[in-house]
């Protein structure tokens, strides 16, 4: 069990935490409303909580709550431009199928 | 999949519910936008890398651009090629006439009081050319935001009266952006440098562009600012810093620029030559200067303490302005706990040092002073877009001249008084003058002086049809409110009978920084004039009333109620009133009002037992006291 970072998205987390002056972590996790079922969370994290999963990953604090790990276990975030927008990218070994915009999936 | 950013905890959007909000810095030259990811603020570049975007538009007949692609034509195509459109602003034909005739365009008068430019595409306005630079900004923001924007923050300066501010407005909703909020340009800056979470204190917030001089004076107070004061000087800029060591050069390669007629490539190569040294003396002692053309010919050395030399002049009027703009805000230099630095010009190491030495503390500059603005409004629109919860930013700006209304004889009474932090209502109770009036006419006046005539018309309203009363009876509660955006609501309510009415200021054009600061400076060199001359007006309008009162008073009773004797003497003291009244000194006037009181007294007396008796006239005294008990 367990979620990668790559290098470049593991150095913006970083400078993100800096930045922002306070924080613990990461949070990747899952909600169910998208509207092909699932969208994922993105969230610095200040508390971490009891039912919460912590991995370390490059230097950076991951944090999954139990409840959307089964749903994003094994995925790769990255970081990475797309023309003048940047970003974090998921690829999760979970997903069967995307909505149109890619923003929510089912497993 | 889509590109995900990083929340705050428990603000992670829903897919397509993307709270994403800019920041733009429309800049009179340049342009900015930025945004805030994953709790970073920074300006947007272009795919060359370019960060700013100078605020030109060129109209060419079948198309549109916007940005780099249309300075380069600046030279070649001055006619349809917009440069500075941020000046025309809120302006009516009148204000153009006299700036445009130092500008290459053909400004055509149209039935409204807003000027057109004449272009290739046709014809067009000064918001609609900011519009099209807010339209670049936008899709600038969307393609690197890869989503529709939800709101915008826009900066304008802190002087900016309502017109320019609505015509802002109106800019961003031609180009089909919500606007979040107007943000004064100093306040921006100084949420930049995060200085609304920190302590509680006195900023000044030190803007020198290229071509205009801002000093603005904030208070932050449990995390609110408070505009305290404005001042600057809208002439004053780097340019004028690149005019001065180009001057010199021409000294030194002995010319006399009085009597010598350069050509213009000639001058254009000696300001980028004056420009490039003032650049590099902010890191190196001392620069080589080469400028060699077919009319000019010099090579040559300028040290940084040369340079400090010729810009000292300049520098020591930013700093003046920042004495006056202190005073004006009442606040002792001891009281100033930072000072953000803003605009490409304070990249000058001297007026980092000068600035420094004023205000006894070292700048702020770790911000790129061209970007600050923009990143500031990024910030604040992130807030208002709801991705910062409990968090909450209220940034108070003030109104830049005093609000007021036309009173008899056209003397003004300020409702709202200049550096009032917004938003902001007030209301006053006004009454009627004449009995039997049913209707008022509200005239909104902007301005420091006393009489209407010398302060500049907003609006105009009618609030008609309330029940007559006699003279003084009616309370009519005129309101005004200014929103967050600088924009003026007035209205007026007769208060016994609920007749309303009110108006939205949207004046069609507005004042410059320049007449403003003309319309402070005329306040107080005429300070003593509006005082004898209100003092004045006010006893010629209670001499009129006091007449008017009389008169009626005379046509009722003066037969029934006076001797012949009695009423010689109430008319002598009236012809003396009328005549005083003519006249233009108000202590005679109220000394005539007294005679004319005295010479009364016994009439009003009568007057008075008389109405008594009328009243009581088939009634006994009884039934007034049964009356009384219940």
């Amino acid at each position: 069990m367990a979620i990668t970072l790559t290098e470049p998205a593991a150095a913006r987390v970083k400078t993100f935490l800096a930045n922002r002056g306070k924080g613990v972590g990461m949070r990747v996790g899952v909600k169910t409303n998208g509207c092909s079922g699932m969208s994922y969370v993105l969230e610095f994290v200040d508390e971490i909580n009891a039912e919460d999963e912590v991995f370390e990953v490059r230097g950076v604090k991951v944090i999954v709550d139990k409840k959307s790990l089964v749903y994003v276990n094994g995925t790769v975030v990255d970081f990475t431009k797309e023309g003048l927008n940047e970003g974090f990218k998921f690829t999760n070994p979970n997903e069967k199928g995307q909505c149109g915009c890619g923003e929510s999936f089912t497993v | 999949m889509a590109l995900l950013q990083l929340s705050e905890p428990g603000q992670s959007t829903a897919p397509h519910q993307h709270r994403l909000a800019v920041g733009i810095d429309l800049g009179t030259t340049n342009s900015l936008v930025a945004t805030v990811r994953s709790g970073e603020a920074a300006t947007l570049p272009d795919s060359q890398g370019h960060h700013s975007v100078p605020s030109v538009v060129r109209y060419s007949k079948d198309r549109i651009c916007v940005g780099h692609a249309a300075a380069e034509h600046s030279i070649t195509d001055p006619k349809n090629t917009i440069v500075s459109v941020k000046r025309f602003m809120g302006r009516g034909v009148d204000d153009l006439q006299v700036l445009g005739k130092k500008l290459p365009y053909d400004f055509v008068a149209t039935d409204s009081a807003v000027p057109r430019i004449h272009t290739a595409h046709g014809d067009v306005s000064a918001t609609e050319v900011s519009s099209e630079i807010l339209k670049y900004m936008k899709a600038r923001a969307v393609s690197a935001l890869g989503d529709e924007l939800m709101g915008a923050v826009i900066t304008v300066p802190a002087y900016f009266d309502d017109a320019q501010r609505q015509a802002t407005k109106d800019a961003a909703r031609l180009a089909d952006i919500n606007v979040l909020r107007l943000l004064n340009e100093p306040t921006a800056a100084a949420v930049a440098y995060g200085l609304d979470s920190g302590q509680e204190g006195v900023i000044a917030i030190y803007d020198l562009g290229g071509g205009t001089f801002d000093i603005s004076i904030l208070r932050l107070n449990k995390g609110v600012f408070e505009v305290l004061a404005t001042g600057g000087d809208s002439a004053l800029g780097g340019d004028d810093f690149d005019h001065k060591i180009a001057e010199w050069i021409l000294q030194q390669a002995g010319v006399d620029a009085a009597t010598t007629e350069l050509d213009a490539s000639t001058v254009r190569l000696l300001m980028q030559q004056a420009r490039a040294a003032k650049e590099a003396l902010s890191s190196v002692e001392q620069v080589e200067i080469n400028v060699s053309n077919t009319s000019l010919n010099w090579q040559g050395s300028l040290s940084r303490a040369q340079m400090n030399d010729l810009l000292d002049a300049l520098i020591k009027q930013t700093i003046l302005a920042c004495r006056r703009t202190l005073r004006d805000a009442d606040v002792v230099i001891e009281n100033i706990q930072q000072v953000v630095m803003v605009g490409g010009s304070t990249r000058v190491l001297r007026v980092r040092e000068k600035v420094a030495e004023f205000f006894a503390c070292e700048p702020l500059v770790s911000i790129d002073p061209d970007k600050v603005v923009a990143v500031g409004a990024a910030l604040q629109a992130d807030v208002l877009a709801g991705n910062k919860p409990g968090e909450e930013m209220l940034l108070l700006d003030i109104i830049p001249l005093s609000l007021g209304l036309e009173t008899m004889g056209g003397l003004v009474e300020k409702i709202i008084h200049r550096n009032t932090p917004i938003p902001v209502a007030k209301a006053q109770d006004f009454t009627t003058y004449k009995d039997g009036q049913t209707a008022m006419a509200i005239h909104v006046v902007q301005g420091e002086r006393d009489l209407v005539t010398d302060c500049r018309s907003l609006a105009r309203f009618d609030l008609c049809g309330f029940p007559p009363h006699v003279a003084g009876a009616a309370r009519i509660r005129v309101t005004f409110q200014i929103d967050a955006d600088g924009l003026l609501m007035v209205s007026a309510r007769e208060q016994n009978s609920g007749v309303e009415a009110s108006v939205d200021v949207r004046p069609s054009y507005g004042l410059s920084d320049n007449e403003i600061e003309t319309m402070l400076r005329d306040s107080m060199a005429h300070a003593e004039d509006d005082m004898q001359t209100r003092s004045l007006r006010e006893q010629q309008v209670e001499g009129e009333r006091v007449l008017a009162a009389l008169d009626a008073a005379l046509t009722a009773d003066g037969k029934t109620l006076l001797s012949a004797d009695e009423r010689a003497t109430i008319d002598v003291a009236r012809a003396e009133l009328i005549n005083m009244n003519s006249k233009d000194d108000a202590d005679a006037i109220k000394a005539a009002i007294k005679q004319v009181e005295a010479s009364c007294e016994a009439f009003v007396a009568r007057r008075m037992n008389s109405s008594i008796k009328q009243a009581m006239r088939g009634h006994s005294i009884d039934e007034y006291a049964t009356h009384h008990e219940e």
